[in-house]
């Protein structure tokens, strides 16, 4: 196959006009999603959780798998194998040292449970990819509905709790004695997460959560620490992936998944070249050691 | 300001320490030593509401100590942030003040002018913007009793503040304790680790009176 041929499969936009009358209901889905995605990842990045991320998106991945056998709705079953693997990892995991080696015990399991369900499918083989890799143009009404309404759970959790979580993120003894309930936020957000890496799963597939879930956050702190607009900025790199990932992808007969993780991955790429630039130059002007400074009388 | 009558605090069948008799007033300075073990932390742990005594009495401002009081203020053992952490010096002690409230909500103005004040107050001003993790030690314990302190309490709970700071660093965070108690008769409980010759210990020389629980006796310094 020529380079020209290549190409031609990857970017093809032919009929486009035709064609993106047809991912309408994609393209609603995958801006919500990158909405989700980039919030939720704001604390993916603070609390380092995208080894969790991972681990809960196999366990998604083979509920999608067996719901996909037993011919139940596959949001259904991602959901419910995301929210299974969230609450193993907060009751179980629930000290961040543990968390590592548990995730690492759970992924596997996941993962081969989701092979066996796929092997006995013997339904279109696409339905089996997708859930690994993404798919776009499944997204039916009534799946829609699904995915907004998850959505617009995790969004209203996160906005309730995002201070509190913020302070138990940061230092949990002095939120603890603050009165924040900082052991019972923990699980809690580990169930948001849940849903928020179920509903991805839905779009990008199992293996490319972390695109979402944790590239957009890690390229906006590379190049501010203010609190308001590192998550404004990392639900913007989402939004811009997903939905950019999908105009690309049309024509194609790729997954839309390589076109959302190259997105994402250069934004994060000329992030961090910036925010290597700006610390260069100083972050912020403050006066030359101020370590030396004494405390004033 | 603080009274424990006969208090008994014990995890299972261990006794961490019985029978405490212990009353702090306005403005006095109580430094708390003793091993680890001994129950430095989890004495600050029930002034704060977060565990109770097996026996015995607890009295905060005359009243059972209550969780999320804004009465008392508490500053943590120095650990560094989570790089990358999106926060800045001036977020840090805003979370002080409304950190524990749920919902989103921008800082109300007298929110915003009660962070300027507190971090001038303890000479963070100029670091104000910076993130987090680029602050030194010292720097980032600062802006943490600049925390402690935003809701102007009347109580303040160190534990180990000093821990891993310079000497330098150890002299300025103890003595913004101390200026806080004289120029504001707020009480202050201070937990800490004596490694050289006490005279050359920061905090010792400040304190009214010592708490050894190692030995589990107050004595007047």
């Amino acid at each position: 196959m020529s380079w020209h041929e290549v190409w031609g499969q990857i970017f093809n936009f032919e009929d486009y006009g035709a064609l993106l009358g047809l991912v309408r209901n994609s393209l609603i889905a995958g801006a919500v999603l990158g909405l989700v995605g980039g919030l939720a990842g704001t604390f993916v990045v603070m609390r380092d959780l995208a080894f969790a991320v991972h681990g809960i998106a196999e366990l998604s991945f083979a509920g999608a798998a067996a719901a996909l056998l037993l011919g139940t709705g596959v949001a259904g079953g991602s959901i419910a194998g995301a929210l299974l693997a969230a609450a193993l990892i907060g009751v179980l995991g629930a000290r961040a040292r543990d968390h590592g080696s548990f995730i690492g015990v759970l992924m596997p399991f996941g993962l081969g449970l989701g092979v066996l369900f796929l092997s006995l499918y013997k339904g279109r083989s696409a339905n089996k990819f997708g859930l690994l890799t993404g798919q776009i143009v499944a997204i039916d009404t009534p799946r829609l509905s699904w995915l907004l309404g998850t959505s617009a759970v995790v969004l209203v959790c996160l906005a309730v709790m995002w201070r509190p979580l913020t302070f138990a993120s940061l230092d949990p003894d002095v939120a603890a004695a603050r009165g924040v309930p900082v052991r019972a936020l923990s699980p809690i957000f580990m169930l948001v997460l849940g849903l928020a890496v179920a509903v991805s799963v839905q779009i990008v597939g199992a293996l490319l959560v972390l695109a979402l879930l944790c590239t957009p956050a890690a390229a906006a702190v590379r190049v501010t620490a203010s609190p308001v607009l590192v998550p404004v900025l990392s639900a913007a790199f989402a939004t811009v992936s997903v939905v950019g990932g999908i105009l690309l992808s049309l024509g194609s007969s790729i997954p839309i998944s390589p076109y959302v993780t190259t997105i994402s991955f250069l934004l994060y790429g000329v992030c961090r070249a910036a925010g290597a630039v700006r610390a260069r130059r100083g972050w912020t002007s403050r006066p030359a050691s101020p370590d030396r400074r004494a405390v004033p009388a | 300001m603080i009274r424990l009558q006969d208090a008994t605090l014990a995890y299972g069948d261990r006794t961490v320490w019985r029978g405490l008799d212990l009353h702090v007033a306005e403005g006095e300075f109580l430094v708390v030593l003793g091993p680890n073990g001994s129950g430095k932390s989890s004495l600050l742990k029930v002034l704060l509401g977060l565990r109770r005594l097996t026996s015995g009495t607890v009295t905060v401002n005359g009243r059972p100590p209550r969780r999320g009081s804004d009465l008392i203020g508490y500053v943590p053992q120095h650990t560094g942030v989570v790089p990358r952490t999106p926060l800045r010096a001036r977020d840090l002690v805003r979370l002080g003040i409304d950190g524990h409230r749920w919902g989103p909500r921008p800082p109300r103005p007298e929110t915003r002018r009660r962070v300027e004040a507190v971090l001038r107050d303890v000479g963070a001003a100029q670091f104000a913007d910076v993130p987090l993790e680029q602050l030194s030690g010292g720097e980032l314990q600062r802006v943490r009793v600049a925390q402690a302190l935003a809701t102007d309490p009347r109580i303040l709970l160190c534990d180990e503040p000093l821990l891993s700071l310079d000497a330098e660093h150890q002299r300025i965070v103890a003595e913004l304790a101390d200026r806080r108690r004289r120029e504001h008769g707020t009480a202050v409980v201070f937990v800490t680790h004596v490694t050289g010759s006490p005279a050359d210990d920061p905090v010792l020389p400040l304190a009214d009176r010592v708490l050894d629980l190692g030995e589990a006796k107050v004595a007047a310094a």
